[in-house]
């Protein structure tokens, strides 16, 4: 059995391209009964990439069948076998092969496709593997720690002020798309969206709606600064709406405030920096600290592969000791019919023994088998990991077995 | 055997501090090594003053350098309540250079040897000495989180595009908790000092050092009527934990030129 990957990503086809060969769950799950045939099939389709990950007898035959449900003759694709499509896998879940490193979303996407895919032992092993490996590399790295967008960003800096965000209470000036994002990043961490002003009252009106505020009119910015902790701030006045006499002081009782200025021309006098206790990210701040978490990222990235490469090497090494099962299971079946043969014959003279007595002799025989067998095996699937198969071929030779059937035929893939 | 387990301490405590140098450089698995030597070195220390407390007649710590010898063992126990959470290794990097250093120079003026020498009871020296030394250990860590406050504070101000590369608490938890680490070390001083002004004789003179200890006390109270009372808060507060501490380091200084003489 080889596991074959056929796949395109962003690295090698634009948009336009990906967009053909894209699929939801529901057909992501139909293309991989319908590729599985006898063997084993998954389909991961994101916004980033689309990938088959086969398992069959004939590589070649499962290549063109994958290749051809991905529109091989116009579509550009690349091809792996074995552990390089493992690696490969790895490295995905691992967030190293999306457009920002460490990426959380893949590892969902990655649990989604497998759940809907048509697994057997080898792809339920490698994806279950790949989840595990996704989950260590965030744990054991910080690749996914520093954000990578400038409203993740913004809510990353209010933590870093104010801790849990549970209770903070957000003031969001001006009711466009911007603000919106960074609305959703605050919100995602448990900040509570209190109040929306725009010029447009409308505008501040559905967005208000959007996130249980209230609306309230632009004349009353000064009022509700008082009560925010975190103000976002993206109108597009060409005039600053925020200066450093609108702000506060005394009625705020020492708390912080965070003001977030993502309007170009800026919305907040620079001079509100200034204040006590108030801290001011534009624009230019935010994408600095974007930037600078994205070359961390990429720094963990490196501690990253070193993880995935060598849990590559491990699951290589169990897919080597597949190869060895069927002829561990023949030689197991050969020395226990020589076992039970060897008991019948002497049955005329075990007559006289008791039934304790002759369960004991079960016992002891099936014990010497074990241990006969026991070091051949363990030095089987050693080998197997090391050299290839050539060492089974000798095996089979030297105790007579049986001709290769290949792995675990019995095991239909499940769905 | 004290001074057998002296080593084992110092060097768990001199790998902290390297390590806690490398997390802070590179965040990662530096940092549970970190955490793994102060757990490893408080432990050892505790049995080199479980050891010192077992030979000798009376209380042990005595001495300047043996206070400080206790001073080390307070501080980083203190430590480890917080210290073993990620976000507060940064303060690690402030905690374990020091203790180290001070551990090193109780050994080099003979704290982890054995004492017990004093006039005075046991019990008098238990709640004279452990509890004002419990107070300070209590303030220095106060003052190691009001510094890294303030650290914090400026990269935010300075909107430093690196200030979310060190894993650090954020600025409302540590305000919190120099605060109320403030809080709970000045009572416990407060007995210490009371346990010593007691045994003060009718007619005895007021030396320097108590009258640093009263202005010490009368700082950090200050800094609590203040803190809780008016609302003092931020940077203010920060600063004034930090001089209280430079008070608590002139007395600690004034301890080896007098009060233990």
């Amino acid at each position: 059995m080889s596991l074959v990957l056929v796949g395109t990503s962003h690295r090698l086809s634009p948009v336009e391209v990906r967009e053909r060969v894209a699929f939801d769950l529901a057909g992501a799950a139909e293309v991989a009964q319908r590729l599985a045939l006898d063997g084993e099939a998954v389909c991961l389709s994101t916004c980033n990439r689309t990938e088959l990950y086969l398992v069959d007898t004939d590589p070649e035959a499962a290549e063109t069948r994958a290749s051809k449900a991905l529109l091989g003759d116009e579509v550009e694709l690349y091809r792996m076998t074995d552990e390089a499509a493992a690696l490969h896998l790895f490295r995905v879940a691992a967030g190293l092969d999306s457009l920002v490193p460490g990426e959380g979303e893949i590892l969902g996407q990655v649990r989604d496709a497998y759940e809907a895919g048509a697994h057997g032992p080898v792809l339920d092993r490698l994806f279950r593997e790949a989840l595990r490996v996704g989950k260590k590399v965030r744990t054991e790295t910080a690749i996914n720690e520093s954000p990578a967008s400038v409203s993740s960003a913004a809510a990353a800096l209010a933590q870093q002020v104010f801790g849990d965000l549970a209770g903070c209470r957000v003031l969001l000036v001006g009711a466009g798309e911007v603000s919106e994002l960074a609305a959703r990043a605050l919100a995602a961490r448990g900040a509570t969206i209190a109040a929306v002003t725009s010029r447009t009252q409308a505008n501040a009106e559905k967005l208000a709606d959007a996130f249980d505020a209230r609306a309230v009119p632009f004349d009353r910015l000064g009022e509700e600064l008082e009560r925010a902790d975190v103000v976002v701030s993206s109108t597009s006045s060409p005039k600053p709406v925020l200066s450093r006499d609108l702000v506060p002081g005394h009625g705020r009782k020492g708390r912080p405030l965070f003001v977030i200025d993502l309007a170009v021309p800026r919305d907040v006098e620079p001079d509100v920096a200034q204040l006590e206790d108030c801290y001011l990210y534009d624009i230019d701040d935010l994408q600095a600290v974007v930037r600078e978490s994205l070359s961390g990222r990429r720094r963990e990235a490196e501690r990253a592969e070193a993880i995935v490469d060598h849990e590559a090497e491990r699951f290589r090494d169990w897919q080597a000791s597949l190869r060895v099962v069927p002829a561990i299971a023949s030689l197991r079946e050969r020395a226990e019919s020589i076992r039970s043969g060897e008991l019948a014959k002497a049955e005329s003279r075990l007559e006289g023994l008791s039934e304790s007595e002759r369960r004991t002799v079960e016992s002891i025989t099936t014990q010497i088998v074990n241990k006969l067998l026991h070091l051949p095996i363990v030095r089987l699937k050693q080998a197997a990991a090391a050299e290839g198969s050539g060492y089974v071929e000798v095996a089979r030779d030297l105790f007579g077995l049986p001709g290769d059937e290949s792995v675990d035929q019995s095991r239909k893939p499940r769905k | 055997m004290a001074e057998l387990l002296f080593w084992p301490a110092l060097l768990a405590y001199g790998e902290a501090a390297v390590a806690y140098a490398g997390d802070a450089r590179r965040p990662g698995s530096m940092g549970r090594l970190a955490t793994w030597g102060v757990r490893i070195g408080w432990l050892v220390q505790t049995a080199l003053l479980v050891a010192q407390a077992a030979r000798a007649d009376g209380f042990p710590w005595d001495t300047w350098a043996g206070s400080l010898n206790l001073f080390v063992w307070l501080v980083v126990g203190a430590y480890l309540i917080w210290g073993c959470k990620p976000r507060f290794r940064l303060l690690g990097l402030v905690v374990m250079p020091l203790a180290a250093l001070l551990l090193a120079i109780s050994y080099a003026a003979g704290g982890v040897g054995g004492s017990g020498t004093s006039g005075y009871s046991t019990l008098f020296l238990v709640g004279h000495v452990g509890l004002v030394l419990a107070g300070f250990a209590g303030l220095t860590l106060a003052a190691a989180l009001a510094l890294l406050y303030l650290w914090q504070e400026r990269e935010l101000k300075r909107r430093s595009s690196t200030v979310l590369r060190f894993r650090a608490p954020s600025l409302v938890t540590l305000e919190s908790l120099f605060g109320r680490t403030v809080a709970y070390s000045l009572p416990v001083l407060t007995i210490g000092m009371a346990a010593g002004f007691a045994r003060l004789r009718h007619g005895s003179q007021l030396d320097p050092l108590i009258v640093l200890t009263v202005l010490t006390w009368a700082v950090y109270g200050a800094f609590l009527v203040l803190r809780f009372g008016a609302g003092w808060h931020g940077r203010r507060a920060a600063y004034m934990t930090l001089a209280g501490f430079a008070l608590v380091v002139a007395m600690q200084l004034s301890l080896h030129m007098g009060h233990f003489a």
